[in-house]
């Protein structure tokens, strides 16, 4: 079962112009999205920059306005509240962001940066306060000494388990993690992939996994949609969206992805120029008059595709 | 690879940076060919000194911090005691540079059509007419469909894709012999990045230069590179046509970092870490193997004292000898190859 729906989401801004300063446009940056979690599970959000991703997490979160649609959490609606002090949402939701440097005070110790929302939180005494920051530091492997330091002091691995280390301190449910790789180097990466692993099975976590690279999403998500304009435009498992991909943009999404194998790269080549001509000659098919992508059909129990309502399941 | 023709070479380059009056190399003691027709990759992670690589051979340094020692040999001539003004003949015209942000690399108040001119306007003696043909042949080599009009425009009006774009059609306007890409992709999408390499590997096609990559990304190197030199704390440390070293990596690191790539027909399996962290410039260790802290496990006597290239097969060159006694962490120990 799942504990948190979200209903056709929007997002808009304004673009503001004119005389009086008054609204003359909107962007869409997220038009119309919907998502379940269960718990345990990892989501995947896979798009191109300026596809939106990041603004889906962000509003989720409660960082953006949402324009309209509706977040249930727990059976509750929370749409107007996820940032109300006293609403648990706000507690069980947390997020890890891109940016490990950017995303501490560089004015607070270790301790404080970790004990923040312990304090907005939980009401613990300082004792058990200082017990349950010498507890994260150890489940993301770094030493005690490490409470004292500042943010400058650490690398960027270190710097994104600081990261993790604030946002699983209150037990959440859902993490949402807004490309929480993309910064470090491969062998680090490995590093911090692993531990988020291992901590989703150890507390049941769920995951919104934002990213741009499709073999990390890969590795971590059970359940991947992948976004365009603001729209999903396929939507389903692993095995669904690598197996079986069926949107256009899917496919060019797919070729796209240097393998880690030179043998047969010519080929590759060859089968990402025609991708690339078949997603030119059919984008028709794919997309209505205004360059939107259609609404998703249902084509298995977990896989939804984008197509047009007179292209039921023959493409 | 249709020639064998040698473009450039460079020997135990050293490239050391003043800190508090100590210069510490970044690179250290750097040796590697270009061939004519050739795509070196030269792959490692952040601060492994391959872009200081780079911008060696280019010439970027200040020499008031930075000393450049050892040989890069061009055309017989070595670039790394060549006088400013001599080399800005080369910068641009022989060897081209592209860089990895387009954004910062283009100047924001130069029309596009403009900055590709300048390079022309100092290099050849090409009248205003037909510089500005040349820059809409460039345009339109690297794919932009409407060079006019992108020629007039500035590059905040441009997308990533596009302005990189424009950024290689600069580096290629005076044909030069030898183009250097500093991470060409790293700031762009999959969808895009495919197309640039795709142009690249076209252009190289077309003009037979020698292109120097620079990335961190192996799912490129596997994609466009002819040979592959693996740096580490400022060495190289394994270096072999890509289709060897990919089908057989040798130096612990090499293996370690294949390891720890998220494949995508990998499922669910742990990644393999690479324990400790990369040494920072001022406490690098000088001698011994420079991987050894790393691989703890694996024990001193296995490594060479000086370790040096061993060429292990035609092309493939692999530092120290420690390769021979490697094994992961959680495999059982003995010989692994």
């Amino acid at each position: 079962m799942s504990f948190m729906q979200i209903n056709d989401l929007k997002v808009y801004y304004p673009i503001r112009g004119g005389f009086f300063n008054t609204v003359v446009d909107q962007v869409t940056a997220v038009d119309g999205i919907s998502l379940e979690f269960e718990k345990g599970k990892a989501y995947g959000l896979v798009g191109e920059s300026g596809c939106g991703k990041s603004t889906t997490g962000k509003s989720i979160i409660g960082l953006e306005k949402i324009t309209s649609g509706s977040i249930i959490y727990e059976g509750e609606n929370v749409t107007d509240n996820r940032r109300g002090r006293g609403s648990s949402y706000n507690r069980d939701i947390q997020m890890i962001f891109q940016d490990a440097h950017s995303s501490l005070n560089p004015r607070k110790r270790v301790q404080d940066i970790i004990a923040e929302p312990i304090r907005n939180f939980l009401k613990l005494s300082p004792d058990e306060e200082k017990r349950r920051i010498n507890e994260l530091l150890a489940i993301v492997g770094m030493n005690e000494d490490a409470k004292l330091k500042y943010p400058h002091e650490f690398s960027g691995g270190q710097k994104q388990r600081i990261g993790i280390a604030r946002a699983i301190a209150c037990n959440p449910k859902l993490i949402i993690a807004d490309e929480p790789v993309s910064a470090l180097d491969l062998s680090v990466q490995a590093q911090v992939l692993n531990f988020m692993k291992d901590i989703q099975q150890e507390f049941g976590l769920s995951y919104l996994f934002i990213s741009h690279d499709l073999g990390v999403v890969k590795h971590m998500c059970d359940h991947i949609s992948i976004m365009y304009k603001g729209r999903f435009v396929e939507s389903g498992s692993r095995q669904d969206i690598y197996t079986n991909p069926q949107h256009i943009y899917t496919k060019r999404l797919l070729s796209a992805i240097p393998d880690v194998n030179p043998v047969g790269r010519e080929e590759r080549k060859k089968e990402r120029i025609e991708v690339e001509s078949n997603y030119a000659a059919n984008h028709k098919n794919y997309y209505d008059e205004n360059g939107k992508v259609y609404d998703l059909k249902k084509l298995s129990m977990t896989h939804y595709v984008a197509m047009s309502a007179h292209e039921k399941g023959g493409i | 690879m249709s020639s064998t023709e040698q473009l450039l070479s460079i020997n135990n380059l050293h490239t050391g940076f003043r800190i508090k009056d100590t210069y510490f190399d970044a690179v250290d003691g750097v040796s590697i060919s270009l061939k004519k027709n050739e795509i070196l990759a030269i792959v490692g992670e952040s601060g492994c000194g391959k872009s200081t690589l780079a911008t060696s051979i280019i010439g970027l340094h200040d020499h008031n911090k930075t000393r450049v020692e050892g040989e890069i040999i061009y055309k017989g001539i070595n670039l790394a005691v060549l006088d400013e003004e001599k080399f800005n003949k080369v910068r641009g015209e022989e060897i081209g540079m592209i860089f990895q942000d387009p954004l910062s690399a283009l100047n924001p108040l130069m029309r596009i059509g403009d900055q590709i001119e300048e390079g022309l306007a100092f290099h050849t003696k090409m009248s205003k007419e037909e510089r500005d043909k040349r820059v809409l042949e460039l345009l339109t080599q690297v794919g932009i469909s409407n060079p006019t009009r992108i020629a007039k425009q500035f590059p905040h009006q441009l997308s990533g894709g596009m302005r990189q774009r424009v950024i290689i059609a600069i580096a290629i306007s005076c044909k030069p012999n030898i183009i250097i890409a500093d991470e060409p992709t790293t700031a762009l999408d999959v969808t895009i990045q495919a197309q640039i390499l795709d142009l690249l590997k076209d252009l190289q096609a077309e003009t037979g230069s020698g292109i120097i990559l620079i990335t961190h990304d192996l799912g490129v190197v596997a994609e466009v590179a002819d040979r592959v030199a693996v740096m580490y704390a400022g060495q190289i440390i394994e270096e072999a046509p890509v289709e060897e070293l990919f089908a057989n990596p040798l130096h612990p690191y090499t293996r370690s970092l294949f390891n720890s790539i998220p494949q995508m027909n990998s499922e669910n399996e742990k990644l393999q870490v690479i324990r400790g962290i990369v040494p920072s410039l001022t406490n690098l260790p000088r001698t011994g193997c420079r991987f050894s802290a790393r691989i703890p496990w694996i024990s001193e006597k296995m490594h060479e004292e000086n370790p040096s290239m061993h060429e292990v097969s035609p092309g493939h060159l692999v530092r120290c000898t420690c390769w021979q006694h490697f094994h992961f962490e959680s495999e059982e120990g003995g010989i692994a190859r």
